[in-house]
C-alpha cells in the first residue's frame, strides 16, 4: 500500500490528482471500519490530517478536517449539538466533518445540518481547481456522492444567511455511540421562514418542503397547525424497515422531532 | 513500509502491512499487548491511546499514518516507581473485574483528568461513555474516579 | 530474642480485599488468551458458512494450501477422532459434516504464518452450497417433535381452578453475552503427539472431556490450562475454537493461535435462547395462587449444546418464588437452524421471570391487590414445597424479606433541571422534560445455586503450606469475578496465614473444579479451600499438640510450639479435597423430585423515566434487596449485583439479536447495544445475610440473581410510565409509541 502524507493542500490535490480513486483519509473512523473487517484493502492512501489549510473555522467556511471534538464548541447552535452526538469521544477527537460529508451515510449526523442551511460543499482538483456544489447535488445516494476520484472536499460553505434559530436533535436506541434511527434539524430565519432537514429517512438528507411551507411566516401556529406540521413532515419522508427499526416508527418519530424542534424555535423568538 | 513514532516516550520503529490499525501495530509488532481488541469498530474503547494529545480508538487509527506521530498506551501511564492514580483507585474501588476493558477506561479516564482535573459525575460519564465494560455495571469505575476528582456533583 | 507475638490476619473474609491480579490488569501486563504468543507460533483461521441450512456441494482446499504462509487447512475429513462433540450431546460435528445447520457453521479452519494469509487462505477455499430452507420458527420445529427435549411438570390437580383467571403470551430475545474479551486461544503441540490448550474456557475439565475423544488421544496427552478470561457470562461455557485449534496445532506441528473477532464472535458461541411462553395464573379472590400453566418455547439453534439443562431450568423456575400447588408445566428446546444456544447467566431462570412476574402484576390488577402484597401473600419460606418439583426448601430463602427490604430503599427525586444526560434520548436532545413520564415497577425471582437433578457436582482444591506462605491449587477459572481473591480470603480466614497465593492448575495437575458458572465458584471451589484449610489446620494442630495456628506457626496458649519453617522443613505440607454439595436427585417423569442444591431469592425495583412519544427510555435506578448468606468481600459483591443488573437492563432495553432466516443481522457491537456510562442507571442494594445450610461461612452465589428479577422490574416500571401492556423484550421504541 502506498501512503502520501501531504502537509499543504496542494500536496494532498497533486496526491489525489497523481493516483485518482486513492483513498482520502482523515480521522479513519469509517475507512478503518472496513479495512479491519477485510472489506476494504486500500491500494493507496492520502492522509490529510497535517493539512492546516483543512482546518480553518468561520464563520460560513467550516474546514474539512476540523474534527467533532472541534466542532462542539461551534458558535452554529445545531452544528455544537449534533458533534455532540457523533460516536464516542474518542470518535469525536478524530472524526471529521469532511470524513461525514465524503461517506455520505444516509445516517450521518452533520448532513441533515447542512441540509437545513443550504449549505454547499467546497471540493478542489489540481486539474480543475475549486468549484462547489449544493448539498443536494453532492450527496447523490445511499454513500454515493458527486466527488470526483482527483477530487478532495475542503469545506462546508454556509450561506451568507445563517439562522441563530436552530435545532438538531437525534434519536438512537442508547443514549451514547448510536447511529440515529431519525435525526432531524430545523432552523427558523429572521423573516419566519422555517427550514426542515431529516436524516436516516432517505437515502440521502432531505428537506420537508410542505411542511416548511405551512409554518414559514407564521410567527405562531396553532396547535392544529403544528399537528399538521408534524403530519406532513412525516408523509414527506421516505424511511425504510432495517434491524434498526420500523418504516413506521420512522415515520412517526419524524414528525413527533421536527415539531419538537419547531416549537423550540418558535420559543426562542 | 517502516513508520518511526515515539510510543511512551521512547522512539521506536515499526514495519507496518498495508492498510492495518495502530491497534494491530502496538500488539504484534511493537509488543505492546495492553490496548485490547474487542470489537475493531471504535464501539468500545477498549484500544484507547493517546494519539498525538488526543484520545482516540487505536483500532481506527492507520498506523502507516503515525509516522512522526507520538503515542501514550496504558502501558506508559505508570512510571517506574509509582502507579497513575487512575490505576490504584480502579484496583481499590473494585473497578477492575475480568480487566479486559480496563486499560481503555486507564487512557480514557487520565486523558479526561489531565483535561478536566475536577468533573461533575454526568462529566465522567460523558467523557467515558465510548468505553463499554460488561462486567462491572460502571458503579465501581465511576466510584473509583470520584475518588479521585473531589466526590459527586 | 523478642517472643513471636499474635496478630489478627488482614485480608480475610468480610474485607473488601483488592483482587491479586488487579494490578496487572491496569498496567496492561495481564495476559488474556488472545496476548498469549509462542515461539514459531501461526495464526489460525475459521471459514464459515453464508447459510443458515445447505448442503456442502463442493469443497476444494486445494487453493489455500497453495497459498505462501499457509500451513493447513483442515476439514471434516482431518478429525482424528470422533466427528462430533457437545457437552450433553454428541451432535454437532467437530467441521461441517456435508449438512449446514447454521449461519456461521465452521466448514474449514486453517493454519498460516500472519493473520492476513490466514484470512487469505479462507477466502481462497473453494466452496459452492445448494441453500436449504432453515426452519427458524420454534414453534414449528415443537409441533414437528423436532426437539432437543421436552420437561413436563405435573404437580398437584391439574383440574384446580380459581375464581380469577389471568392469561399472557411473552417473549425474550435472544441474548448474548458480549464478554469483552473474544474466543481466544494458543495450542501448542507437545512433540510427543499431545498437546497443551489455553483457550477462554469456563470449565477446563469438561473441555477436556469433548476435546479428548475428537483428537483420537488419551487423556494424558491432552492438558488444557485456565488462560486470561476476558468475561464469560456463560459464552465459554461450550467448546468453541478448542479442538480446531489442537487439530491444526498437531497438523502442523506447531503452535497455533486463533482470536476470533467480534462479527464472528457473535456466531461462535453460544448465547441465551429466545423464548415464548404461554401462561395461564388461576387465583383466589384474595390472591392465593391456585394454579399455574405455563407452556414455554425455547430455540435452541442447531445443535444441543446445554439446551436440556437451561430447558430444564426455565421449567423449574415458571412459577417464580411463589406457593402453588398445582403446577401444570410444558416445556420444549426446540432445534432449529438458527445459531446454536445454550448457558447465558440465568439460565433459563431469566425467562421464565419476565414472564411469571409479568403475569404476576396483571393477576394483581385484576385482583385489585397490591402488587407486592400479592407477592408477599404468595411468597415461598423455607420449609415450603418447591411449587414445581415438590422439593421442601432447606437452607434460607428470605423472600418476604427482600420483597420488604427493596421497597424500603427511598425512591430517587423527580427529576428536575433540563441536563440532557438525565432525560430520555440523552445528548441526542430528543426529549423536552415536560414530556417525561416516570414509572416504577416491581419484580422478584429466584433460582438454583450449582448443579442439579442428581449431577455429581464437585470442586477439588488442594491447599499447600510453605515455608513462603499458602498456595490454593484449582482448576476452577476466573472469569473477572473475582474467585481469585475469595479463595484468597478464605484460606486466609481459616489458617491465619495472610500470604496466600491462587495458584491455576490445569487439567493433568487437578481434578475438576466444576463449571464457572451457575453461580456456584464461591460455594464449591470455596468450599473445597475452605475444608481443605479447615483439615489441613486440624492435622497440623493435633500433629503438633497446639490450639492456634496463624503466620508464624502452631501455637498452644501463648506459646509458639513450632514455627511455621519448622513445621515445612521437611517439604510444603498439603491438603486435597473433593467438595460435593448436599445431594440432588433427578425428577421423575412429571418433574417431581428434589433436585436442587440450595437457592437465592431477589427482588428489584426499577424507576424510569420515558418519553411515551418517541419510545425512548432512561433507566434511572434499579434498586435489589438480595439473598446472598452471608457477604465474603462486600466490594466484589457490590460488582456482580450492579454488572448483572446492567445486563438486566440489557435484555430489557437495548439487547437482542436480531435474526433473519438463521443469520444474525447485528452482530457487533454497532448494532448489538451494550449499556454506555449514560445509559447505566444508579444502583442501591440492600443484602440479607442469612446463612445458607452449606458453603463456606454460609455464603451464596451472588452472580445471577441480578440477572433475573432486574429485566422484569424494569418492563414493569415502562408498563407503569405508559400505561399499557409490554410483552416482549427488548422493548422497542416503537412498542412503546404503539406502532
Amino acid at each position: 500500500m502506498e501512503i502520501v502524507r501531504p502537509k499543504t493542500l496542494d500536496e494532498a490535490l497533486q496526491a489525489r490528482a497523481a493516483t485518482p480513486g486513492a483513498e482520502l483519509l482523515a480521522g479513519g473512523t469509517d475507512l478503518m471500519v472496513e479495512v479491519n473487517f477485510g472489506r476494504a484493502r486500500p491500494e493507496s492512501v492520502v492522509a490529510v490530517r497535517r493539512v492546516e489549510e483543512l482546518k480553518d473555522e468561520e464563520a460560513r467556511r467550516i474546514g474539512a478536517g476540523v474534527t467533532w471534538a472541534r466542532l462542539e464548541s461551534s458558535p452554529h447552535r445545531a452544528l455544537a449539538q449534533l458533534a455532540r452526538t457523533v460516536g464516542s469521544p474518542q470518535i469525536r477527537a478524530a472524526g471529521t466533518i469532511g470524513g461525514n460529508i465524503g461517506t455520505s451515510s444516509p445516517a450521518g449526523d452533520g448532513l441533515p445540518w447542512l441540509a437545513a442551511l443550504d449549505a454547499e460543499i467546497e471540493v478542489a482538483s489540481r486539474d480543475r481547481g475549486v468549484r462547489r456544489l449544493r448539498w443536494d447535488e453532492f450527496f447523490t445516494g445511499v454513500k454515493r456522492n458527486a466527488l470526483a476520484p482527483d477530487e478532495v472536499i475542503l469545506a462546508a460553505i454556509l450561506p451568507d444567511d445563517v439562522p441563530a434559530n436552530q435545532e438538531f436533535a437525534k434519536i438512537g436506541q442508547r443514549n451514547a455511540m448510536v447511529i440515529s434511527t431519525v435525526s432531524a434539524c430545523v432552523a427558523r430565519y429572521d423573516d419566519g421562514t422555517v427550514h426542515v432537514a431529516l436524516g436516516s429517512v432517505a437515502p440521502t438528507p432531505i428537506r420537508a418542503p410542505r411542511a416548511e411551507a405551512l409554518v414559514s411566516s407564521d410567527a405562531s401556529p396553532s396547535e392544529a397547525t403544528l399537528a399538521e406540521f408534524a403530519r406532513l413532515v412525516s408523509e414527506e419522508v421516505r424511511p425504510i424497515t432495517d434491524h434498526r427499526s420500523t418504516e413506521a416508527y420512522r415515520r412517526h418519530a419524524s414528525g413527533v422531532l421536527a415539531r419538537r424542534l419547531l416549537e423550540r424555535c418558535l420559543a426562542r423568538c | 513500509m517502516l513508520i518511526e513514532l515515539t510510543v511512551n516516550g521512547e522512539t521506536r520503529v515499526a514495519t507496518v502491512s498495508g492498510a492495518e490499525s495502530l491497534l494491530n501495530v502496538l500488539r504484534n509488532e511493537l509488543r505492546l499487548p495492553g490496548s485490547k481488541n474487542a470489537c475493531e469498530q471504535g464501539e468500545c474503547g477498549s484500544c484507547s491511546v493517546e494519539l498525538d494529545g488526543e484520545l482516540v480508538c487505536s483500532c481506527l487509527v492507520m498506523a502507516a499514518d503515525c509516522d512522526g506521530s507520538e503515542i501514550v498506551t496504558v502501558e506508559g501511564l505508570a512510571d517506574d516507581e509509582w502507579l497513575h492514580p487512575v490505576q490504584i483507585a480502579l484496583v481499590e474501588a473494585g473497578g477492575v473485574q475480568c480487566g479486559f476493558c480496563t486499560p481503555g477506561f486507564v487512557v480514557a479516564a487520565a486523558h479526561l483528568l489531565e483535561h478536566n482535573p475536577h468533573p461533575s459525575r454526568e462529566e465522567i460519564e460523558e467523557a467515558l461513555s465510548g468505553n463499554i465494560c460488561r462486567c462491572t455495571g460502571y458503579g465501581a469505575i465511576l466510584r473509583a474516579l470520584e475518588s479521585l476528582t473531589g466526590g459527586a456533583a | 530474642m523478642t517472643a513471636p507475638t499474635r496478630t489478627r490476619v488482614r485480608g480475610g473474609i468480610g474485607e473488601s480485599v483488592a483482587r491479586p491480579d488487579g494490578i496487572p490488569k491496569v498496567v496492561g501486563a495481564f495476559a488474556y488468551a488472545s496476548d498469549l504468543w509462542a515461539e514459531g507460533m501461526l495464526w489460525g483461521a475459521t471459514l464459515r458458512s453464508p447459510h443458515a441450512r445447505a448442503k456442502v456441494t463442493h469443497l476444494d482446499v486445494g487453493p489455500a494450501l497453495a497459498l505462501d504462509g499457509v500451513w493447513a487447512v483442515l476439514t471434516q475429513d482431518d478429525v482424528p477422532g470422533a466427528p462430533t462433540f457437545g457437552q450433553l450431546q454428541r451432535d454437532q460435528p467437530v467441521l461441517c459434516d456435508g449438512d449446514v445447520r447454521y449461519w456461521g457453521e465452521p466448514i474449514a479452519v486453517v493454519a498460516a504464518d500472519d493473520i492476513d494469509t490466514a484470512r487469505r487462505a479462507v477466502a481462497a477455499i473453494e466452496v459452492s452450497y445448494e441453500p436449504l430452507d432453515p426452519l427458524v420458527d420454534p414453534e414449528e420445529a415443537d409441533a414437528r417433535d423436532d426437539v432437543f427435549h421436552r420437561m413436563r411438570i405435573r404437580r398437584g390437580d391439574a383440574g384446580a381452578s380459581g375464581e380469577i383467571v389471568v392469561e399472557g403470551y411473552y417473549e425474550t430475545a435472544s441474548q448474548d453475552q458480549a464478554p469483552l474479551g473474544t474466543e481466544a486461544g494458543l495450542a501448542v503441540p507437545d512433540g510427543n503427539g499431545g498437546v497443551d490448550l489455553w483457550a477462554t474456557s469456563q470449565w477446563v475439565h469438561v473441555d477436556h472431556e469433548q476435546i479428548v475423544p475428537c483428537l483420537g488421544l488419551e487423556p494424558g496427552q491432552v492438558r488444557c490450562h485456565p488462560a486470561g478470561i476476558g468475561g464469560a457470562f456463560g459464552a465459554r461455557e461450550d467448546i468453541s475454537l478448542h479442538i480446531h485449534l489442537c487439530m491444526l496445532a498437531l497438523r502442523t506441528g506447531r503452535p497455533v493461535k486463533m482470536v476470533y473477532d467480534r462479527a464472528e464472535s457473535f456466531v461462535g458461541h453460544v448465547k441465551r435462547h429466545a423464548a415464548r411462553m404461554w401462561y395461564r395464573h388461576e387465583a383466589d379472590a384474595d390472591g392465593t395462587l391456585v394454579k399455574v400453566q405455563a407452556r414455554l418455547v425455547l430455540d435452541g439453534g442447531a445443535y444441543a449444546h446445554t439446551s436440556e439443562a437451561v430447558l430444564a431450568n426455565a421449567a423449574y423456575f415458571a412459577v417464580g418464588p411463589y406457593r402453588c400447588d398445582n403446577v401444570v408445566v410444558d416445556a420444549a428446546a426446540a432445534r432449529t437452524n438458527n445459531p446454536p444456544c445454550g448457558a447465558m447467566r440465568g439460565f433459563g431462570a431469566v425467562q421464565a421471570c419476565f414472564g411469571h412476574e409479568a403475569q404476576m402484576d396483571l393477576l394483581a390488577d385484576r385482583l385489585g391487590i397490591d402488587r407486592l402484597e400479592l407477592r408477599r401473600r404468595n411468597a415461598l419460606e423455607p420449609g415450603d414445597p418447591m411449587p414445581t418439583t415438590g422439593q421442601r426448601i432447606e437452607g434460607s430463602l428470605p423472600t418476604r424479606e427482600v420483597i420488604d427490604a427493596v421497597e424500603e430503599i427511598p425512591l430517587p427525586a423527580e427529576f428536575t433541571g433540563d441536563d440532557p444526560r438525565l432525560l430520555p434520548g440523552g445528548t441526542g436532545l430528543t426529549t423536552p422534560p415536560d414530556r417525561v413520564r416516570r414509572g416504577v415497577g416491581y419484580a422478584v425471582g429466584f433460582k438454583n445455586l450449582a448443579f442439579s437433578e442428581g449431577f455429581d457436582d464437585y470442586a477439588e482444591a488442594r491447599v499447600v503450606l510453605t515455608t513462603e506462605g499458602v498456595e490454593v491449587h484449582t482448576a476452577a477459572i476466573e472469569v473477572g469475578q473475582g474467585l481469585v481473591t475469595v479463595c484468597q480470603q478464605i484460606a486466609r480466614t481459616v489458617l491465619g496465614i495472610e500470604q496466600v497465593v491462587f495458584v491455576a492448575d490445569d487439567t493433568s495437575e487437578i481434578g475438576s473444579a466444576g463449571s464457572t458458572s451457575a453461580s456456584r465458584q464461591t460455594q464449591m471451589t470455596g468450599g473445597a479451600v475452605h475444608q481443605a484449610a479447615v483439615e489441613l489446620r486440624s492435622r497440623l494442630l493435633d500433629e503438633y499438640g497446639g490450639d492456634d495456628l496463624d503466620g508464624e506457626g502452631v501455637w498452644s496458649g501463648d506459646e509458639l510450639v513450632v514455627s511455621l519453617a519448622d513445621v515445612c522443613a521437611a517439604g510444603p505440607v498439603e491438603q486435597h479435597v473433593r467438595f460435593r454439595h448436599p445431594e440432588t436427585f433427578p425428577t421423575d417423569e412429571n418433574g417431581q423430585g428434589a433436585p436442587h442444591a440450595g437457592f437465592a431469592v431477589s427482588a428489584h425495583r426499577a424507576v424510569v423515566d420515558v418519553d411515551p412519544d418517541l419510545g425512548l427510555v432512561r433507566v434511572v435506578r434499579v434498586d435489589t434487596a438480595q439473598d446472598v448468606g452471608r457477604i465474603l468481600n462486600p466490594i466484589a459483591a457490590r460488582g456482580q449485583v450492579e454488572g448483572g443488573i446492567l445486563q438486566g437492563v440489557g435484555l430489557a432495553v437495548l439487547e437482542g439479536l436480531v435474526l433473519d432466516q438463521g443469520r444474525i443481522l447485528n452482530n457487533s457491537f454497532t448494532d448489538y447495544l451494550l449499556a454506555t456510562t449514560l445509559d447505566a442507571p444508579d444502583v442501591e442494594m440492600r443484602f440479607l445475610e442469612e446463612p445458607d445450610h452449606w458453603g463456606p461461612f454460609g455464603a451464596k452465589g451472588i452472580g445471577e440473581p441480578p440477572t433475573i428479577s432486574s429485566t422484569p422490574a424494569v418492563v414493569a416500571a415502562i408498563r407503569d410510565a405508559i400505561g399499557h401492556h409490554l410483552y416482549r423484550v427488548p422493548v422497542l421504541p416503537q412498542d412503546i409509541v404503539g406502532l
